[in-house]
C-alpha cells in the first residue's frame, strides 16, 4: 500500500487527522498499539505534535489537565482492549468535573467485532455512563462528520468527554473525502436565561437583607469569572465556592468567603446556612457541599439556581427561580436588570460576616514543619500566573485551603470523581498547554505512586514541573477519618515501605530535594523555581497533621470540627 | 404515579441500551418500554411507562433529554391520549371448559388466532386495564404462556 493518497483517495486514519487539524487540534496525548498502526503511521505525516505518556491513564488525565487549563477540548489516543480500558478512570474523572475531552480509541476490524478477538474491548458499551456521548465508526466517510460532532459536543452546553472507537480497517480503509455535515437533531445549547425570571432575580436581589452567592466550577466553564465580580461587587454579595470553583474570584478578594462544603471555611457554611438568598451559580449541590442533606441546606434561603444542564436544575434541590442558562449571559443580564433597582448594600449582613471571619480564622501552628505552611510559602513565591494542580487526599483540601489562586483556570483538580493519580499526568498536560506558566503539583506519597511512570514523561520532554510531594508515609485523608471517626483504628493506610522518592526522581533524570526543617522551606521553594527543569520537592509532614474545618458525615454543614 | 412518555429517539444500534442503561444507574422504575421505527426511517419512537413522583418523572426527562440520540420527550400523562396494548395469551382449554372460554374471548373482544387440542390462543388489544382484566378472568382455565407489548400511546386529536 502507498503510503500517500492514491488514486483511490485518502485513507481513513489521513481522514481523522486533518478533521482533527480542522478543528484547531495541533495537539494529541497517546499510547500506540496494534490496531493503531495505521494512524501513528499517519501522524508522522501530519502537523499534528504527539506527546507519549507512560500509561493511557496518564494520557487521559493530561489531556484532561490540558482543557482544564486552557478552556479548549483535550484529546487522546490509546489503542484497542487494554488500551481503552486503561482510558476508563480518566474518561469518568472527566465527565464527573464536565471537562471537554475527545477521546480516541482504537478498535479491532469490523469483521471481527462481538467475536471476542484478541485486544477486543466494548469500549463504547463500557464507557456509556461516563461520556457525553460516544461513536463506533463503521464507515471511514463517517469520520469527517463524526469528529466534528464530537468536538462541538464535547465544548459545548455543559463540556464533557466524548469517545469516537475507530475500527483498524477504518483507519487504513482509502475513500474520497466527504464533506462534514453534523446532524445533531436531539442537541441543543441553552444560551440566555428567561427574561421574566432574569427580572425576579434582580428584584430578589434588591429586596434580600442576606444574600449568597454559591459558584461553583460552571462559572470557570463559562469564563464568568469576570462578570461574577462586577455582580457581588456591585450588590456587596459575599460568595463561596465550591472545589470546582475556586478561581472564579481571585484570593484575598473582599467579597471572597472562601471554599464551602465538608472543608471549607466556616464563615462560608455559616454564611450558606443563615442566607436569605442563595444565588446558585453552576453547581450541583454534591454531597462534599451539602453533607448529602439536602433539606438542611440553606434552609432559610429563597434560592436562584442557574446552570447549563436542566438535569441538574431541580435534582438535589428545588430552586424557587430556576434558570436554565449560559452562567456568562445570564449573569450579564442579571447584571443589567439590576440597573433598575436601588441595591441593598447588606452592611448588618456583612458585619455578621466578618465577626464569623475574625472569630474563625483558617489557622494552624507556625512553629513546625506543616502542610499549609508549606502551601502558603510556596504560594508567595510562585507568583500570581502560577497554576496550580493537585492529586487527590488531605493536601488537597489544604491546597484548595491555603493556595492563594489568583484566577480562573490556575487551578486543576479533580473534584467529582476524587482520583488519586491525576495529578502528576495532569500536570504534564497543563504545563504543555500553557509552557511560560509556572506549573506546581500539590502531590501525597499515595497519590503520586498512582500514575509515577509520568515522571518519564516530564523528563522526556523538559517540563519544568514543580512537584511538591506531602510526604506523610500514610494514606493521609484515610487516616484522618480512621482518627476521627472509627476510634483511632488504624488500617490500610501504612506506607512505611515508600521508595526514596529523591533517588526516584533522579533516576528519572529529575532533580529531587528533601525537606525536612521549618528552616529549608523558603529558600528550598526558591531553589526549586530557579531551577529552569522539573524538581521533585519531597517534604517530610507528619502522618498526625488533619484537614480542618471538617463537617462530619451525615452532619448539616454548620457542625463543624476544628472550628 | 406512573407516566407514559414518548420518546423520539435515532434509529441505531446502542439506542435502546443508553436509555435502557440510563434507567437502570439512576434507578427509575420502568413499568413497560415498547420502540418502534417511525415512518421517518430515521426516527424510533418510544413510550415509556414509568414510576414516579413529579419530581422523579421531571429528573427522567431532563436525563432522557440529555441523550444526544433522543430528540424529544413529551409526557403524556395528562394529556389526552388514546393508549393500546397488544397481549398474545395461550390458554389451556378441555372439552369442558372451550365454550366458556370462547365466551370471555368474546367479551373481551379478542380473536382467536390459533388453536389446538388442548390450547388455544387468543390475540387481545386495549388499554392495559383491560388486558389485566381479561388475564384475571381466564387464570383459572389455565395460562400457559402470556406475551404483552407494553403500552403505546398517541395524543387524541384536536376536534
Ligand atoms: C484511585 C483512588 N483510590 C482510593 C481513593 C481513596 N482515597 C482518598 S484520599 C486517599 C489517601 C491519599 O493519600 P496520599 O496521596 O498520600 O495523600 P494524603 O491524604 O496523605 O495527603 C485515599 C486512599 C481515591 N480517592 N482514589
Ligand atoms: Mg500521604
Amino acid at each position: 500500500m502507498s503510503m500517500n493518497a492514491g488514486k483511490k483517495g485518502l485513507k481513513g486514519a489521513t481522514i481523522l487527522l486533518e478533521a482533527l487539524e480542522k478543528e484547531g487540534v495541533d495537539l494529541i496525548f497517546g499510547y500506540p498499539g496494534g490496531v493503531l498502526l495505521p494512524l501513528y503511521d499517519a501522524l508522522l505525516d501530519s502537523p499534528i505534535r504527539h506527546i507519549l505518556a507512560r500509561h493511557e491513564q496518564g494520557v487521559v488525565h493530561a489531556a484532561d489537565g490540558y482543557a482544564r487549563v486552557t478552556g479548549k477540548v483535550g484529546v487522546c489516543l490509546a489503542t484497542s482492549g487494554p488500551g481503552a480500558t486503561n482510558l476508563v478512570t480518566g474518561i469518568a474523572n472527566a465527565y464527573m468535573d464536565s471537562i471537554p475531552l475527545v477521546v480516541l480509541t482504537g478498535q479491532v476490524v469490523t469483521s471481527l467485532l462481538g467475536t471476542d478477538s484478541f485486544q477486543e474491548a466494548d469500549i463504547t458499551g463500557i464507557t456509556i455512563p461516563i461520556t457525553k456521548h460516544s461513536y463506533l465508526v463503521k464507515d471511514a466517510r463517517e469520520i469527517p462528520r463524526i469528529v466534528k460532532e464530537a468536538f462541538y459536543l464535547a465544548g459545548t452546553g455543559r463540556p464533557g468527554p466524548v469517545l469516537i472507537d475507530l475500527p483498524k480497517d477504518i483507519l487504513a480503509m482509502e475513500i474520497e473525502p466527504f464533506p462534514a455535515d453534523m446532524y445533531l437533531r436531539g442537541y441543543q445549547v441553552p444560551g440566555k436565561g428567561d427574561s421574566a425570571k432574569i427580572a425576579e432575580v434582580a428584584k430578589a436581589l434588591s429586596e434580600c437583607h442576606k444574600p449568597v452567592i454559591y459558584a461553583g466550577g460552571g462559572v470557570i466553564t463559562a469564563g464568568a469569572g469576570g462578570v461574577l465580580r462586577q455582580l457581588a461587587e456591585k450588590a456587596s454579595l459575599p460568595v463561596v465556592t465550591t472545589l470546582m470553583g475556586i478561581g472564579c474570584l481571585p484570593s484575598g478578594h473582599p467579597n471572597l468567603l472562601g471554599m464551602v462544603g465538608m472543608h471549607g471555611t466556616v464563615t462560608a457554611n455559616y454564611a450558606v446556612d443563615d442566607c436569605d438568598l442563595l444565588l446558585a451559580v453552576g453547581v450541583r449541590f454534591d454531597d462534599r457541599v451539602t453533607s448529602g442533606l439536602g433539606h438542611k441546606f440553606a434552609t432559610k434561603a429563597k434560592i436562584i439556581h442557574i446552570d447549563i444542564d436542566p438535569a441538574e436544575i431541580g435534582k438535589v434541590i428545588r430552586a424557587q427561580i430556576p434558570i436554565l442558562g449560559d452562567a456568562r449571559l445570564v449573569m450579564e443580564e442579571v447584571l443589567d436588570a439590576l440597573a433598575g433597582f436601588e441595591v441593598p448594600q447588606v452592611t448588618d449582613w456583612w458585619e455578621s460576616l466578618h465577626a464569623w471571619q475574625n472569630n474563625y480564622p483558617m489557622k494552624y501552628d507556625k512553629d513546625r514543619l506543616t502542610p499549609q505552611m508549606i502551601i502558603e510559602s510556596v504560594g508567595e513565591l510562585a507568583g500570581e500566573d502560577a497554576i496550580i494542580v493537585t492529586d487527590v487526599g488531605q493536601h488537597q483540601m489544604w491546597a484548595a485551603q491555603f493556595y492563594p489562586i489568583m484566577k480562573s483556570r490556575n487551578f486543576a483538580t479533580s473534584g467529582g470523581l476524587g482520583t488519586m493519580g491525576f495529578g502528576l499526568p495532569a500536570a504534564v498536560g497543563a504545563q504543555i498547554a500553557r509552557p511560560d506558566n509556572l506549573v506546581v503539583l500539590f502531590t501525597g506519597d499515595g497519590s503520586l505512586q498512582m500514575c509515577i511512570q509520568e515522571l518519564a514523561t516530564i523528563a522526556q520532554n523538559n517540563l519544568p514541573i514543580k512537584i511538591v510531594l506531602m510526604n506523610n508515609g500514610v494514606l493521609g485523608m484515610v487516616r484522618q477519618w480512621q482518627k476521627m471517626f472509627y476510634d483511632q483504628r488504624f488500617s490500610g493506610i501504612d506506607l512505611h515501605a515508600n521508595p526514596d522518592f529523591v533517588k526516584v526522581a533522579e533516576a528519572y533524570g529529575i532533580r529531587g530535594m528533601r525537606i525536612d526543617s521549618l528552616e529549608q522551606v523558603h529558600s528550598a521553594i526558591s531553589e526549586a523555581i530557579k531551577h529552569p527543569g522539573a524538581v521533585l520537592l519531597d517534604f517530610t509532614i507528619s502522618p498526625d497533621e488533619d484537614v480542618l474545618p471538617i463537617v462530619p458525615p451525615g452532619k448539616p454543614i454548620t457542625e463543624m470540627l476544628g472550628r | 404515579m406512573l407516566h407514559t412518555l414518548a420518546a423520539l429517539v435515532e434509529n441505531h444500534p446502542g439506542v435502546l441500551t443508553r436509555v435502557a442503561g440510563l434507567f437502570a444507574r439512576r434507578a427509575y422504575n420502568i413499568d413497560s418500554l415498547s420502540v418502534c421505527q417511525t415512518d421517518d426511517p430515521e426516527l424510533s419512537r418510544m413510550t415509556i411507562v414509568v414510576h414516579g413522583d413529579d419530581q422523579v418523572i421531571e429528573q427522567v426527562r431532563n436525563q432522557l433529554n440529555k441523550l444526544v440520540i433522543v430528540h424529544s420527550v413529551t409526557d403524556l400523562t395528562a394529556e389526552s391520549v388514546v393508549d393500546r396494548e397488544l397481549a398474545l395469551i395461550r390458554i389451556q382449554v378441555s372439552s369442558e371448559t372451550r365454550s366458556e372460554v370462547l365466551q370471555t374471548v368474546d367479551i373481551f373482544r379478542g380473536r382467536v388466532v390459533d388453536m389446538g387440542r388442548t390450547n388455544l390462543t387468543v390475540e387481545l388489544t386495549g388499554d392495559v386495564g383491560k388486558i389485566d382484566g381479561f388475564i384475571k378472568a381466564i387464570r383459572p382455565y389455565g395460562l400457559l404462556e402470556l406475551v404483552r407489548t407494553g403500552k403505546i400511546a398517541i395524543l387524541r386529536s384536536e376536534t
